[in-house]
This record gives structure tokens, C-alpha cells and sequence, in this order.
């Protein structure tokens, strides 16, 4: 790829979802797009960027879906997830009880397996939220993404990879090469298409936002806007969670660390003034 | 450091597996079958035991039976790793005590999540294997 056209590339990325990718990720564009260009019956990138000069819009946007999926695992980092189980649910137990509901959003849901890790964890939480009405929302950037979110269909790969092979048999029903997680689990997950650099107040109000490793891309007043934006549509007792690369430490004080919890935040109760990023004004799709 | 037996009729497979789990600083012993990795495990219990299923002699399966029946033998850890992909397989494998379970095509990722899970090693391996 010539430097031009990995420019090119890299200002599309910024304008259209906020991503700022380093000079030093050719491989990345040119591992995700190269098998795009060919589904698309072209000979290669450059063919591909000459598409999206000329304004066709399909393209565009099959373009920035493919650069920004993230690779995902069950239960990836493990942590968040023993955090998810033994600090924040029981606080919520005891916070809800009254309401006995639960409102969880994964604000870059993927392909599925966080926001299904969540709801595998839930499940094994058993007759403690027998009544209670529990709403994970996942959303992305990608609709291909999405769909396979819904889907809940996965290789023997993915499955492999983070999934206790007690909860793939729990929770999995084998056809062939390929997995699927039980409608039941699935019931569990709404999912939506969404930008993060737009509004996202009409999602509602959150207990729990597990927003991890998609704010690494952006730059640093894009996620100090997406911070005080969480916050605000955050119970004020509610629980936000970043990767394990990510914090709010130097960049925003609407949330406060949770000291020895790495990557937990709770809201501070400080508000701080709104204003969209520049980039969200930008030609969405 | 810790030690793996690695059971597999396939000596490519030993091999391949040999050199995921030395880079994840294991002592490796192989062992051809089922009988061979048994002896083995009179002599030394490993921590950890990377198993086929289907090999001539003893299969991985009975394998495991006689091992959790030994004095001491239900403290090694067991991963199957085989093309026995079907959830009755899987089933039976955990209900005779194996602690995981790797579905034949697998690579380092796989081998180094699935150790995780069991406990023989740390969670962040995977950042630096």
C-alpha cells in the first residue's frame, strides 16, 4: 500500500468512526481489507480505495466495518468477568433489590462473545436473580458484526477460546463444525447498531457498562466526550468497565477507579459539560 | 518447573505439541499410548497431561480411568486434545475427570487458553507467549 493511500485510509477511518490508527498498522488495514477488495470482485485495495474516492457509499462503509472489528473471546481477560461475578453483582443485588431489575449495556458488543459471557455468568448465578428481569445490550459499529452476535453461531475455534469447555456444554448446541449458544442465552441479548462518537442517551439508563478495548483507538478528547457521556446515562451507583489498557485516570473525574478492582470505575458524581467531538460531525453513515 | 505428558500416537502432534509447551516452560515427556503414558505416570505423576483418544495399545479414555483410580492420580491435570469433536464425547471425558477439553485442529492460543482455565498458568502467558 503506498503511503498516500494508507493516509487516505487512516483520515476515512477518523472521519467515519472516530478510530485514530497509528502510522504503523499497514498489516492491520491490509489484512482486513485485502479479503474485502475480493468479495467485492476487485483486484485489490487500490481498487477499492478508487471506489470510495468516487463516493460509493457500500463500499465506504464495508470499508470502516472491516478495519474496526476487533478480534473477541469468551471471557477474554478473565478478570473483568470474576469482577462482573464477585464485586458488581452482588452490590446490584443489594442496590435492586427493591426493583429487581438489571440493565447491562457491552458498548462494543462484537460478535457476541462478551455480552454471552455476561449471560453465561448471570445463568450460573442460578435462583439469585430468580424474578428479576435482566437486559443486556450490545452494541457495534458493524451490522455484520451484529448479525452474527444474534446468530450466536460459532467455529470450533472461537468456542476454544475462553469458553470453559463445562459452560460450551452447558450452554452450546453442537451442529457439526459449528456452535450455537441456546436461544435462552440469546433471549438474554438485544442488540443495536450504534456509533459511539453519536448520541447514545436513548439507549435508557444503565447499572453496568462494560465498555472495553474500542476507546484505546480513539483520541484522547473523543474519549474524554465518550466518558462524560457514559457517565450520564449511568446509575449513580452503577459500574463501568474498561480493558485492561484503558483508564480514566488523567482524562476525566465523572468516574473514579475502584482501588485494587483494576479496571473498574464507578461514577464520581461530578458532571462535566457536553459537547460533541468534532469528528461526530463528520459524514456518518 | 512444571511437567507435561503429552499422549498422542501421532509423533508430528508430539511434536508440534512439545514445542507449544515448551514455550510456555513446561518439561515435556511423551508417550505413544495410553499404556505407555500409564507407566509413566507410576513413575512420576506430571502436572499436567495433554491426551489423544483414539490410539492402539489404550485409549485416552481408559487411560484416565486407571489414572483418576491411582494414588494421587486425580491431582495431574487432564486436556484432552483430540478429533473427537461430538458433545457425548465430550461428556463422557469430563464425567470420567478430564479438567478440559481441546477439539483437533488447535494451535498455541487454544493450548495456552485452555491451560489458563485449568489453572497451570498464569493469565497473562498469553501476552508474552
Amino acid at each position: 500500500m503506498t503511503p498516500p493511500d494508507y493516509e487516505y485510509l487512516r483520515k476515512l477511518l477518523k472521519d467515519h468512526s472516530g478510530l485514530d490508527l497509528s502510522a504503523d498498522k499497514q498489516y492491520l488495514i491490509e489484512s482486513r481489507l485485502l479479503p474485502l477488495a475480493r468479495k467485492c470482485g476487485l483486484s485489490g485495495i487500490p481498487d477499492l480505495i478508487a471506489k470510495i474516492k468516487a463516493g460509493s457509499s457500500t463500499h465506504t462503509v464495508q470499508a470502516v466495518e472491516a478495519m474496526t472489528t476487533n478480534e473477541t473471546f469468551f471471557f477474554r481477560d478473565k478478570v473483568p468477568f470474576d469482577h462482573f461475578r464477585d464485586t458488581i453483582m452482588p452490590e446490584v443485588l443489594k442496590a435492586r433489590a427493591a426493583r429487581r431489575s438489571i440493565r447491562i449495556w457491552c458498548a462494543a458488543g462484537s460478535t457476541g462473545q462478551e455480552p454471552y459471557s455476561l449471560a453465561m455468568c448471570l445463568k450460573e448465578m442460578g435462583a439469585a436473580l430468580a424474578g428479576w428481569r435482566v437486559e443486556i445490550t450490545a452494541t457495534d459499529l458493524s451490522q455484520e458484526v451484529l448479525e452474527k452476535s444474534k446468530a450466536g453461531i460459532y467455529s470450533q475455534f472461537e468456542v476454544q477460546r475462553g469458553l470453559p469447555i463445562q459452560m460450551l456444554v452447558k450452554y452450546f448446541k453442537q451442529s457439526g463444525e459449528l456452535w450455537q449458544i441456546n436461544p435462552e442465552l440469546r433471549a438474554m441479548v438485544q442488540h443495536r447498531q450504534l456509533n459511539l462518537l453519536h448520541d447514545f442517551s436513548q439507549l435508557g439508563t444503565f447499572d453496568v457498562i462494560f465498555c472495553r478495548n474500542v476507546l484505546i483507538y480513539f483520541d484522547q478528547d473523543t474519549k474524554i466526550n465518550i466518558f462524560n457521556r457514559l457517565a450520564r446515562l449511568m446509575e449513580a451507583d452503577g459500574f463501568l468497565v474498561l480493558g485492561a489498557a484503558e483508564t480514566v485516570v488523567g482524562l476525566t473525574d465523572t468516574f473514579k477507579p475502584i482501588p485494587e478492582r483494576r479496571g473498574l470505575y464507578r461514577p464520581s458524581g461530578v458532571r462535566a459539560a457536553l459537547a460533541m467531538p468534532r469528528a461526530a460531525m463528520a459524514v456518518g453513515y | 518447573m512444571k511437567t507435561c505428558l503429552v499422549v498422542d500416537d501421532s509423533g508430528v502432534v508430539r511434536k508440534i505439541a512439545r514445542r507449544i509447551l515448551e514455550g510456555m516452560e513446561f518439561t515435556v515427556i511423551e508417550a505413544e499410548d495410553g499404556a505407555v503414558a500409564l507407566e509413566a505416570c507410576k513413575q512420576a505423576l506430571p502436572d499436567a497431561v495433554l491426551l489423544d483418544w483414539n490410539m492402539p495399545v489404550m485409549d485416552g479414555f481408559e487411560f484416565l480411568v486407571q489414572l483418576r483410580r491411582m494414588a494421587g492420580g486425580d491431582v495431574p491435570k487432564v486436556v484432552f486434545c483430540t478429533t473427537e469433536n461430538g458433545i457425548d464425547h465430550i461428556s463422557r471425558a469430563l464425567h470420567a475427570g478430564a479438567n478440559e477439553y481441546i477439539m483437533k485442529p488447535f494451535d498455541k492460543d487454544i493450548v495456552i487458553a485452555k491451560f489458563q482455565e485449568v489453572g497451570l498458568l498464569a493469565l497473562d502467558a498469553s501476552a508474552e507467549a
